[in-house]
């Protein structure tokens, strides 16, 4: 049990065997992050636990996606975006200059908000990335492209079409298919931004029934606006806020305790509908 | 007042059908005169021997053959060299360069400018820089690169619309699956960049393969089939140019000769606008 009284709470006693004992498997310390001049977030610490879906949650403009592209050092693409703070990854120390890039995003594999296919087939849209990580050999790389395929559970609905443009698929195939993009990857961690809001009611439904079925196998890491979907499928949930015009992480925790008891005012008042 | 308010917007509606019609009409009529006039007078010249004899007595009977060999070497040379340059700028400046950055900005400039020069200014350059100061001479390797030179800024700028037409999120995914600037590149921005390439490739061939101001003071005169490509060869253009100007009785020839310089545009626009929508399907696909 650890005291509750901490300045920042961070692992909450656990309540319930669901989603294995907390083994942080990502330690964020202090991190914040300036575009230029304007600071999009400061002084977050955080614990992800491995193999459990963690919802980031709060109103727009808080941080939560500068947060998540932290991560797997999108960061770097931006010319203005400066980054402090420590990020380590099972061990790994994310923000170290001399660190692997391609290797580090190869192990986080990230889902945007858009589905984002390349205009390429269904197939080259999968075979593409294993290639250009070694993958040469054809009958691996179609098998990895089926079990990829089926993991996502998109394998029956184009097994015929391969070579069709992937950019025909539905919104929600899309991003199913951008999921077994990174699945085939081999990934240990999802980043996940939003991965639901742009697609109609039915599909984010099997999108995120596909979420629920990674957890264990995968460290998820969930962006979302839509607090009964993170209320649904989260195990650990994270609340970032606005205060001053720079983003702070709030309040964290279990997700049932943060929905259910949450300690900050603010908490509440977001919650149950009242801000935000 | 109801009558007014139908009236007033059907006047105004005749105007402008009347303008956007007749400006239409207007374009395209001169078009049809200048294309029928040289059909009329070439068409009857045109034949295989024309295309392949060499010129006999200035150019007043014989053939095209050499001048469309020299043409073509022109044309080959120009291609090879601004075609690599040419990506290559446009690679740079938007893939490498901030937007904002003093070498974007100067870069991008320059070539504006360098678009709006006149062929003439071109010309003497070529003839300063290539003819004299490389000691290439008069030669079909001086004319190709200087409209290399003439070609680039096109070349270039559209090239770089091209990139920019690429939605950004697919530097961004391709980035999240850790793939190299150097495979997104080739694999994923290229091709999708080339159907402005090959926007700026027929602007670029068009302004080349017609171009004679620049060609005269670099790639000379000589209507001889071109041994090397340190030989001067008569371009075209300039056949058409000599005949219709300076020898008396060459127009019949002139406008034979003008018929295939407009047949060959075809051709190039044709195969380029084919290659757009068939021949690169293969390598990007959407829907």
């Amino acid at each position: 049990m650890t005291p509750i009284a901490e300045p920042r709470p961070q692992h909450w006693p656990e309540a319930k065997p669901a989603c294995c004992k907390p083994h942080p498997f990502v330690d964020v310390d202090r991190l914040s992050l300036h575009y230029g001049e304007k600071s999009a977030f400061q002084d977050v610490t955080l614990s992800i636990s491995r193999g459990c879906i963690t919802a980031l949650v709060g109103p727009s403009g808080c941080g939560k996606t500068s947060f998540l592209t932290c991560l797997n050092r999108l960061t770097d693409l931006i010319p203005t975006c400066v980054v402090a703070g420590r990020i380590t990854i099972d061990k790994l120390d994310v923000l170290a200059p001399q660190t692997d890039v391609i290797q580090l995003r190869r192990r986080i594999g990230m889902i945007f908000q858009k589905p984002n296919p390349f205009p390429l087939s269904i197939r080259r849209n999968l075979e593409f990335p294993l290639r250009e990580h070694g993958m040469r050999d054809r009958t691996q790389l179609s098998s990895a492209i089926e079990t990829s395929l089926r993991e996502v559970g998109l394998w029956d609905e184009v097994k015929d079409r391969l070579d069709f443009p992937a950019l025909a698929l539905s919104g929600g195939q899309q991003q199913r298919l951008c999921i077994a993009r990174s699945l085939a990857l081999a990934p240990e961690m999802l980043l996940m931004d939003e991965p639901c809001s742009a697609l109609d009611p039915i599909s984010s439904g099997v999108v995120e029934d596909l979420i629920v079925s990674l957890r264990g196998r995968y460290t998820i890491l969930i962006v979302t606006h839509n607090l009964a979907q993170a209320r649904r499928i989260a195990d650990y949930a994270a609340l970032f806020w606005v205060q001053n015009g720079i983003g702070r992480l709030i309040e964290t925790g279990r997700a049932k305790q943060l929905f259910e008891e949450p300690r900050n005012p603010l908490t509440t008042a977001y919650i149950s509908g009242i801000r935000g | 007042m109801v009558e007014v308010a139908t009236q007033q917007p059907n006047t105004r509606e005749w105007l402008a059908f009347v303008l956007v019609w007749g400006s239409a009409v207007l374009v395209t009529a001169t078009f049809c005169w200048l294309l029928g006039d040289i059909i009329w007078h070439g068409l009857s010249h045109l034949s295989w021997i024309f295309l392949t004899a060499p010129p006999e007595n200035a150019g007043r009977r014989g053939g095209i053959g050499p001048i469309l060999v020299s043409t073509f070497l022109i044309l080959g040379v120009c291609l090879a060299v601004s075609l690599p340059i040419g990506i290559g700028t446009a690679v740079l400046l938007v893939e490498f360069t901030s937007d904002h950055s003093l070498f974007g900005r100067l870069t991008r400039r320059s070539l504006d400018v360098l678009a709006g020069v006149p062929s003439i200014v071109f010309g003497l350059f070529g003839n300063a820089f290539f003819c004299k100061t490389l000691g290439l001479g008069f030669s079909i390797l001086s004319g190709g690169l200087t409209l290399a030179c003439m070609v680039l800024p096109i070349l270039i700028r559209s090239t770089e619309e091209g990139f920019r037409a690429v939605p950004s999120n697919y530097r961004l995914s391709a980035a999240a699956l850790g793939l190299s600037r150097t495979t997104t590149l080739f694999h994923l921005l290229l091709p999708a960049a080339v159907p402005g390439l090959l926007v700026g490739l027929v602007l670029g061939v068009g302004r080349a393969i017609a171009e004679t101001a620049a060609l005269i003071f670099t790639s000379g005169y000589v209507d001889r089939m071109p041994e090397s490509l340190l030989d001067s060869g008569r371009a075209l253009s300039i056949h058409i140019f000599d005949l219709s100007m300076n020898v008396s009785g060459g127009d019949a020839n002139a406008y034979a000769s003008a018929l295939v310089l407009i047949i060959l545009l075809l051709i190039i626009n044709g195969t380029v606008s084919w290659l757009a929508t068939y021949g690169l399907h293969r390598k990007i696909v959407t829907v």
